[in-house]
């Protein structure tokens, strides 16, 4: 557990980036700190490892006082990411990642080692390890980073924006193996970003802090979203509160009806006939995953691919009503598709059906007043 | 072009004396001027002393130097001593600049970097930031080297042997020949030491032009 308590920053100029900041980094957990440009996230961060010494305030891990360390060993004993990787470009991608055992004094094959294996597991194959870090994507380059800042295992995690570099479709992908990985390994992690639908997504726990370093909130992310403490923390969420609150409900007894479907290369009287009159009909591949709908009607020549509509979103049986709400609205036949975990189809559902579940369940989502704004 | 048959010897015992004379500055210089463009990156207020003195190093006619060198050493007039001493000056005026230029433009993530995973400072200056200002300070080595060859042959009126001795020969015999052949030698030896830390530079700089690690 990291512990800061009463932890204050005040630059020579005068210039207060951190406030009197009293907060919890649970063991095995993920705490974000999120806030806008001047909230001291990133300086609240760097007095973790004393890359920037605190004015005041003691910060503890696991009791022991972060002030009485010698910062050169309690940095090695702590992973470090930062965007882009922070990698060093005269070194090989391997030899990036076996920087601290080195330092750490492992035998040398051993680090090599154990720095092909973190490679492999965060995603990368172990072919890029003798390349250099510009010859490799964006992307690339922030896996390397994180399988550096894992290599000798380290039980806490800093990570200041590392995802924000890269463009949207991988930083999704990015994070999701994160959570994968951090299920594997349950590290004691604290993560900065500015980004408010990252913090929610990643986060175990949310801080959310104001420009001059005070906290504003520290909640659960869906707690955050159902319930902001103030109208700059409703503000910073942005809109849609109720709806991405969503996303942290799950609807295990959700109304799915089974749905009739075709596999490619149905003929347009097979199709027909196996819509049942319905304007839509639902389309299957060879391993029973849905690929897009059709309209039977309007079909000339047996079902391919380039007919589908695709419009439609896919929702895990068992995930989160948003998910499942969000392919029920996205869904052409106005019915939203669910999948097993092999990506199978189980059924649909309808949007009215998830919205009785919501009704139905816990209060998760308490949205206040509409408001109109622009959060930047 | 007979006269430079007739004296092969003569003028190849030259050229090596004009290499020492110029590449034993161009080393120590360098490596004075490590530690103080160090100082002057890592003290923004050391920078302007720093770098306006090493500056006005520059300025100081060489000739001057020369002579100046053995009232403050206390060696003879026609010790190298001075010579090497005067043109390591003069490289750590040119160095000093480049090798904090160099350093500033490690890219800060990088260095952050290296200090969060607990890399020290001699140790990230030596393993991180250093390899990395390579291609700056290789650039004022250039610059510096080519310099170096050009001022040893002033050195020739002080009666020190070297290329430029064939300058003051040829003056004062009226005569053209070692002049031509001082000034090609002096072209060629500035173009071998030029292509020689281009290459150093490129076998110190693997990760520029995709080379794999052995």
């Amino acid at each position: 557990m990291i512990s800061f308590t009463d932890v204050t920053k005040v630059y020579p100029d005068g210039t207060t980036a951190v406030g009197g900041l009293t907060l919890e980094a649970p063991t095995g957990q993920i705490t974000v700190f999120v806030g806008p440009s001047g909230c001291g996230k990133t300086t609240s961060l760097r007095m973790i490892n004393r890359m920037i010494e605190p004015t005041s305030g003691v910060i503890a891990i696991d009791g022991r006082d972060t002030g009485s360390m010698n910062p050169t060993e309690l940095r090695r004993g702590i992973g470090y990411v930062i965007q882009s990787g922070g990698l060093f470009p005269h070194r090989t991608i391997v030899e990036n990642v076996m920087t601290v055992p080195l330092l750490l004094g492992w035998d040398k094959n051993k680090a090599r080692a154990t720095a092909m294996e973190l490679l492999e597991r965060v995603g990368l194959s172990t072919s890029l390890a003798k390349r250099y870090p510009n010859q490799l994507s964006g992307g690339q380059q922030q896996r390397v980073g994180v399988a550096r800042a894992l290599a000798s295992d380290p039980p806490i995690m800093l990570m200041d924006e590392p995802f924000s570099a890269v463009d949207p479709i991988v930083r999704d992908q990015l994070q999701d193996e994160f959570l994968r990985l951090q299920n594997e390994l349950g590290k004691t992690i604290v993560f900065v970003t500015h980004d408010i639908d990252e913090a929610v997504k990643l986060g175990d726990q949310v801080a959310v802090l104001r420009v001059g370093g005070t906290l504003a909130q520290l909640a659960t992310p869906d707690r955050l979203l159902a319930d902001p403490y103030d109208d700059f923390v409703a503000d910073f969420l942005g809109r849609d509160r109720g709806y991405r609150g969503l996303a942290f409900a799950s609807a295990p007894a959700l109304a799915i009806e089974p749905e009739t479907s075709v596999r490619l290369g149905a003929t347009p009287q097979e199709a027909l006939a196996a819509a049942a009159g319905r304007d839509w009909l639902l389309v299957v591949d060879d391993d029973g995953a849905p690929v897009g709908w059709v309209e039977p009607r309007k079909l000339r020549e047996p079902v391919s691919r380039g007919f589908l509509h695709r419009g439609g979103t896919v929702a895990r049986q068992g995930g989160s009503l948003r998910a499942a709400l969000d392919a029920a609205l996205s869904s052409p036949a106005r019915r939203g598709v669910l999948v097993d975990d092999a990506g199978r189809l189980v059924g649909t559902v309808q949007a009215r059906d998830v919205l009785t579940e919501i009704e139905r369940g816990p209060q998760v989502s308490a949205p206040a007043e509409e408001r109109i704004e622009d959060t930047p | 072009m007979t006269w430079f048959l007739d004296h092969v010897g003569q003028v190849l015992t030259l050229f090596l004396t004009h290499i020492r004379l110029a590449v034993i500055p161009l080393v120590i210089g360098m490596v004075l001027a490590l530690p103080l463009g160090w100082v002057a990156r890592r003290f923004p207020l050391a920078y302007p002393p720093i770098i306006t003195v090493t500056g006005l190093l520059y300025t100081i006619p060489s000739l001057a130097l020369f002579v100046l060198m053995p009232l403050i050493l206390g060696t003879g007039i026609l010790s190298d001593t001075n010579i090497i001493v005067a043109l390591s000056l003069y490289t750590v005026a040119l160095l000093t600049r480049t090798v904090a230029d160099g350093l500033a433009a490690v890219p800060d993530q990088v260095v952050q970097a290296a200090t969060a995973m607990g890399i020290g400072p001699l140790r990230r200056f030596f393993t991180v930031e250093l390899p990395l200002a390579v291609p700056v300070i290789s650039a004022g080595l250039r610059v510096a080297a080519v310099s170096n060859v050009s001022i040893v042959s002033v050195a020739a009126l002080l009666g020190i042997a070297q290329l430029g001795s064939l300058f003051t020969d040829g003056f004062a015999r009226q005569f053209l020949d070692p002049i031509v052949v001082g000034i090609i030698a002096c072209l060629l030896l500035a173009v071998l030491l030029d292509l020689l830390i281009i290459a150093l530079t490129w076998v110190a700089t693997p990760w520029l032009h995709g080379r794999r690690a052995a």
